[in-house]
């Protein structure tokens, strides 16, 4: 796609033996919601994992805004506007809730050594964003699942992105509270935000997606609009179980 | 603002004081006995940068320390450096062991960094066993200056220099902990790949701290030679500084720059008390069994234990 955002073309990556991806490419265009499926170990997480530079590819190349980011180290990619969320949440434990929005604000949104009464107004305003600035000075490793997973968004958001990647960020989560993140997102998404969605709850992959990848064994075999690809046999077969 | 205002009044006040104690206090060992708690304030300071804000244990404290204090005799010795130029070599050439250590190790993640501190230790105590311009293992005598005018004796001298130096060491330190520096070490700490995520160059911070480290803890060794008037490998690399460098902000609180101070001054003041009052031998014995009760016990240290009471107290 010209004018994509994110181009992934040919991208491999092996753990020893074993090939994780193998030849993964898509794009995803700005403003975008892309969602992607299949089964555990079929490579989702280490594809975002490649994308947003936690690991790095063996073969393929990852381009960004039309430049090549494929060596580009995790932060880097942060700080031209890639943020994530983790599929397990990682939270700076240690800081409050308040600082874990500090970091990616003073870091990725490039703007080290700013006042902090305006670096602690703009924190406190991306908290109210997901509803939780009323525990803005909680301990982080205090949070509760369903916080944690907002913290998350926040510390994302805080990084000023273009591209935002979700990878399973409504696992663990009752129904209501996946619609309350699911709107989070797409509020995000409507600011022009692109957003890569992981995620098993096919509801929420029918709701938020414009387009879907479904990846098994580290390869894409299908690709398109939710419905489609949900009708495909063998998504069927090997994913939904039908 | 005002914080630092309040910091900077306190120390101004505090440097007065030992100004003044120069002018009044009979006593020479309390000079000696100060300058020793002082020196720890600054290890435990440095060693902090990188162990507590950082969250990298540093156990080769004493060849950080060595490095300072060989620097520092060796360059008196060949040029008759001031003591002022002495201390900046120290801190420069120990800054740059901090930065050789981080170039190495720091890519890794884990323990590596730990354990490399250990093997520069052994390296540096072998090349100063075997450097003959220092005087190799036998040591080498310095012979301290004139005192400069106003000053009674050089230790009395030296005391104020190593007031102003944990001054500095602690404003650097807090500095460090209240800037986006510090916050991003500390994120790196809880979680690296998350840090990296949120646009931290997690290796470009762990080389500054462990530069700035490395320079404070060579900072702190740097007038040793003229302290003792001798400076020897046994004694310069004793367990005593890496166990101490350690244990003081263990127990003080590795989490601010407060911790180090604190455990510096609790522990040298109860080692200079065991000392005279009971045996030499018995201090590095005092530091590591107050170190296994406060890992066990307070794991985060005396300003953790305060911070946990107070928590509970309205509670209550």
């Amino acid at each position: 796609m010209s004018g994509a955002l994110l181009e992934v073309e040919g991208l491999a990556k092996h753990f020893g033996g074993f090939a994780a991806l193998n030849g993964v490419g898509f794009s995803v265009g700005a403003g975008e919601r892309f969602g992607i499926i299949g089964p555990n170990g079929s490579g989702k997480s280490t594809l975002m994992n490649c994308v947003a530079g936690a690991l790095n590819c063996d073969r393929g190349a990852i381009r960004f805004d039309g430049a090549d980011i494929t060596r580009h180290a995790s932060h880097r990619r942060a700080r031209l506007g890639i943020a994530r969320s983790f599929q397990v949440p990682r939270p700076f434990a240690s800081l409050s809730v308040l600082d874990n929005i500090c970091v990616p604000l003073e870091y990725a949104a490039k703007h080290p050594g700013r006042s902090q009464s305006n670096l602690r107004a703009q924190a406190l305003a991306l908290l109210a964003r997901v509803s939780l600035d009323n525990k803005a000075q909680a301990a982080a490793g205090s949070l509760t699942q369903v916080e944690l997973r907002k913290l998350e968004l926040a510390r994302a958001l805080a990084a000023q992105p273009r591209l935002l990647i979700l990878d399973e960020a409504m696992a663990g989560l009752a129904s209501a509270e996946v619609d309350e993140i699911l709107d989070i997102v797409l509020e995000i998404n409507a600011q022009g935000v692109a957003v890569i969605m992981i995620e098993h709850i096919m509801r929420a992959i029918m709701r938020f997606s414009q387009r879907v990848v479904c990846l098994d064994a580290g390869k894409i075999i299908a690709e398109g609009a939710p419905g489609e690809v949900v009708a495909n046999a063998a998504v069927r077969r090997i994913y939904l179980g039908a | 603002m005002q914080k630092w205002l309040i910091f900077f009044t306190v120390a101004a006040l505090l440097l007065c004081a030992a100004v003044v104690a120069t002018r009044f206090e009979g006593n020479e060992y309390f000079f000696f006995a100060a300058y020793v708690v002082l020196q720890f304030v600054v290890l435990a300071t440095g060693w902090n940068v990188m162990g507590g804000y950082a969250g990298y244990v540093n156990f080769g404290a004493g060849a950080f320390f060595a490095t300072g204090a060989y620097t520092a005799a060796a360059l008196f010795k060949a040029f008759e450096l001031s003591l002022p130029l002495q201390i900046l070599a120290a801190m420069t050439a120990a800054g740059v062991l901090g930065f050789a250590v981080g170039v190495l190790t720091l890519r890794l993640r884990g323990v590596f960094f730990s354990i490399a501190t250990v093997a520069v230790a052994v390296i540096i105590e072998t090349a100063v066993l075997n450097w003959s311009y220092a005087g190799g293992a036998r040591g080498m005598t310095v012979l301290s200056p004139d005192a400069p005018e106003g000053f009674a004796t050089y230790m009395r001298w030296l005391f104020v220099v190593m007031c102003v130096l944990a001054v500095l060491a602690v404003a650097a330190a807090r500095y460090i902990e209240t800037s986006w520096v510090g916050r991003g070490l500390r994120a790196l700490r809880d979680d690296e790949i998350a840090a990296e995520a949120a646009g931290v160059p997690t290796l470009r911070l762990k080389l500054f701290a462990s530069t700035v480290s490395g320079a404070l803890m060579g900072m702190a060794g740097a007038p040793y030679a003229f302290y003792l008037g001798f400076i020897e490998p046994t004694s310069v690399f004793s367990l005593n500084y890496a166990v101490s460098a350690l244990a003081m902000p263990v127990i003080g609180g590795t989490a601010s720059w407060a911790g180090p101070v604190l455990g510096a001054v609790l522990l040298a003041s109860a080692q200079q008390v065991v000392s005279v009052t009971v045996s030499s031998e018995l201090n590095v014995l005092i530091v590591g069994v107050l170190l296994i009760v406060f890992v066990v016990a307070a794991p985060h240290g005396i300003l953790g234990l305060l911070r946990s009471l107070r928590k509970r107290e309205p509670g209550s």
